[in-house]
């Protein structure tokens, strides 16, 4: 069992696990965290399971974890790792079940004192629109045919069927899809599932907030992505549905022969992966990036029907109800990417599994008006607090493999949340913080508490004062509506 | 099972198809499903696997493909074993209403282990 004892400080939010600590460990593991949090950090699996990680075949550097680190299963929610092309392996579970679960935020120029007395009117709005809870479908029911574009374009898919703009489109990482989508790789059970659910939020962690933009801490990057203090954002968080949690699920368990085969050993059945460069990693590489894609387009329609929502419940109260993306990332992802690692440029994919891709100003894969300022980095706080828009930085790249948190992380098992808050109270406290609830259900609800999360401002004073990630706006939510 | 972000289960019973059983009851228990009692279904399942811990998975991850695909939950079971081959009947119904979707079974430190009274094992869902 990894202990806090095994760490080493590097600073003061930054610790090591030296590869003294097991045989099996190829490279160190890299904690970004500060003394407060690692008590957090310490009690649960996360260090093991980060050390579990390091036992990938191919994987180069660090590993790294974020500061709002948690226990998953096998691979840590909160880590990073790369694995060297061309035979480095690639691993699903280290990516996750809900292939590309990422966060979108939209803005507006709706002042929040404008529009204050009709936000309960917003949050129904957007619960009617916008279909959520468990296994639900919308109101798109793709052909095979249309699945299959969905999977190979993203959110240009979306975008020519009439639910979305060029803008945004550019304004999403990758612009939006992976290129090299391999729609013959997913099973018929995968497109099944897939086909009525696009255009669906789901259930668990997934919600859309309203929320208005509390502060600015650099005007310059704010002015750039449109974001102005009393304004109101909405941010959309959900991933590939069971689309992309069936391809996970038929890859993990066709990877448990693979790596028979391959030789590898594990200390953990859930890290199963195969080398990139075989047949095994190839097929899943696929498709997982057929999942990112349909992950990117679902986001892309939910977003639509948000515009639509906010518009009509905000008309004729405000003059300008548009809402234009800022950005819309990732945090379960596999990438090809190129980085610094070990003394040289490598072409490694970087699995992030709940962490975010964090490129600084300067690099590729920005949209223009970016460049100059890095890529945007959406940190959503638990319900109830905070959100946070930050920037990558350049020593994200030098330290991170251009890498960043994505969200405050749990701190208290799901049970025990359920156990010791009631949903309904959790409600009226909320409302009572002038927070309009919609939730599909209360037990769901307490599982989500703010009190089971940590505190989101101190997971991005780590990030900030370690350099991987500057602050550009807080976000304060005003209308929560959760699947 | 404490999980931080997840589910987990303890399962124990006295044979394979015991814990298969008892396991399944459990994912549809924290599920919340509620399952009609009128126009009871029946279906059949073949399953095999390499070793009896990819069978409880592959199992359970086809019950949640069902309830998923067909909202179809199950509360009679007749599970027959042939080393890792399974043939489950099984007796259900539509699902009326649940309250939490889980998207995966993990393998995280999955082991069936034997002990005095039977078998027991711990399962990781991804929810």
């Amino acid at each position: 069992m990894v202990q806090l004892s095994d760490l080493k400080r590097l600073g003061p939010y930054e610790w090591k696990i030296p590869t003294s600590v097991r045989a099996d460990m190829r490279v160190p593991v890299r904690l970004f965290a500060s003394a407060e949090l690692l008590e957090a950090i310490g009690g649960d699996a996360s260090l093991e399971q980060a050390v579990n990680a390091t036992t990938l075949p191919g994987v180069v550097g660090e590993v790294l974890v974020m500061p709002d680190v948690h226990q998953g299963y096998g691979f840590p929610i909160g880590g990073v790792a790369a694995t060297e092309l061309p035979s480095g392996v690639i691993s699903p579970g280290a990516i996750g079940y809900d292939i590309n679960c990422g966060v979108r935020l939209l803005a507006s120029r709706v002042e929040f004192g404008e529009v204050k007395g009709v936000m309960n009117d917003l949050a129904s709005a957007l619960d009617a629109a916008c279909p959520s809870g468990v296994g639900k479908g919308g109101r798109l029911q793709l052909d095979e045919h249309e699945l299959e574009r969905a999977c190979r374009e993203g959110g240009e898919w979306a975008r020519r069927e009439g639910f979305g703009s060029e803008s945004d489109v550019a304004r999403t990482e990758e612009g939006g899809f992976l290129a090299g989508a391999d729609y013959s790789k997913v099973s018929r059970r995968a497109r099944e599932r897939g086909r009525p659910q696009m255009g669906t939020l789901g259930a668990g962690n997934h919600f859309i907030e309203v929320e208005v933009v509390d502060e600015v801490f650099d005007d310059e990057a704010a002015r750039v992505m449109g974001l102005s203090e009393d304004c109101l954002t909405v941010m959309i968080h959900c991933g590939s549905r069971g689309f992309g949690h069936q391809i996970c699920t038929d890859y993990v368990t066709s990877f448990q022969k693979a790596v028979q085969r391959h030789g590898i050993r594990l200390p953990d059945r859930e890290l199963v992966c195969a080398p990139l460069d075989s047949p095994e990693g190839q097929a899943y590489e696929g498709a997982m990036r057929a999942a990112a894609n349909y992950a990117f387009a679902n986001r892309q329609v939910l977003a639509h029907l948000a515009r639509e929502a906010f518009a009509k419940a905000l008309r004729g109260r405000a003059q300008n109800v548009h809402l234009h993306q800022v950005y819309d990332i990732a945090h379960n992802m596999g990438k090809t990417e190129e980085h610094e690692v070990d003394g040289g440029r490598r072409r490694v994919c970087v699995h992030r599994k709940g962490a975010t891709r964090a490129f600084g100003p300067g690099f590729g894969g920005l949209p223009p008006e970016y460049r100059a300022i890095g890529q945007p980095v959406l940190v959503p706080g638990s319900m109830g607090t905070a959100s946070w828009v930050l920037v990558g930085t350049e020593k994200s790249m030098e330290r991170s493999l251009g890498s960043c948190c994505h969200g405050a992380g749990r701190t208290m098992s799901r049970r025990k949340a359920k156990r010791s808050i009631n949903g309904s109270e959790l409600r009226r406290d909320l409302e009572e913080l002038g927070i309009k609830v919609r939730a599909g259900s209360m037990p769901g609800l307490a599982e989500e508490a703010p009190a089971a999360y940590k505190d989101v401002d101190a997971v991005v004073e780590v990030v900030t004062g370690a350099g991987i990630a500057k602050r550009v706006a807080r976000l304060r939510p005003v209308a929560v509506v959760k699947g | 099972m404490e999980h931080t972000a997840d589910w987990g289960l303890e399962v124990w019973a006295q044979d394979l198809p015991g814990l298969m059983e008892e396991a399944a009851r459990g994912m549809f228990e924290l599920m919340g499903v509620k399952v009609s009692e009128e126009s009871r279904c029946h279906r059949q399942l073949e399953i095999g696997a390499d070793d009896r811990e990819q069978l409880l998975v592959s199992f359970l991850e086809e019950l949640l493909f069902i309830a998923d695909s067909e909202d179809l939950a199950f509360d009679g079971f007749l599970l027959n074993l042939v080393d890792t081959n399974l043939l489950a009947r099984l007796e259900g119904g539509f699902i009326v209403s649940r309250t939490k979707e889980i998207k995966a079974v993990t393998y995280h430190y999955l082991e069936i282990s034997e002990t005095k009274r039977g078998l027991k094992t711990s399962i990781v869902f991804d929810v």
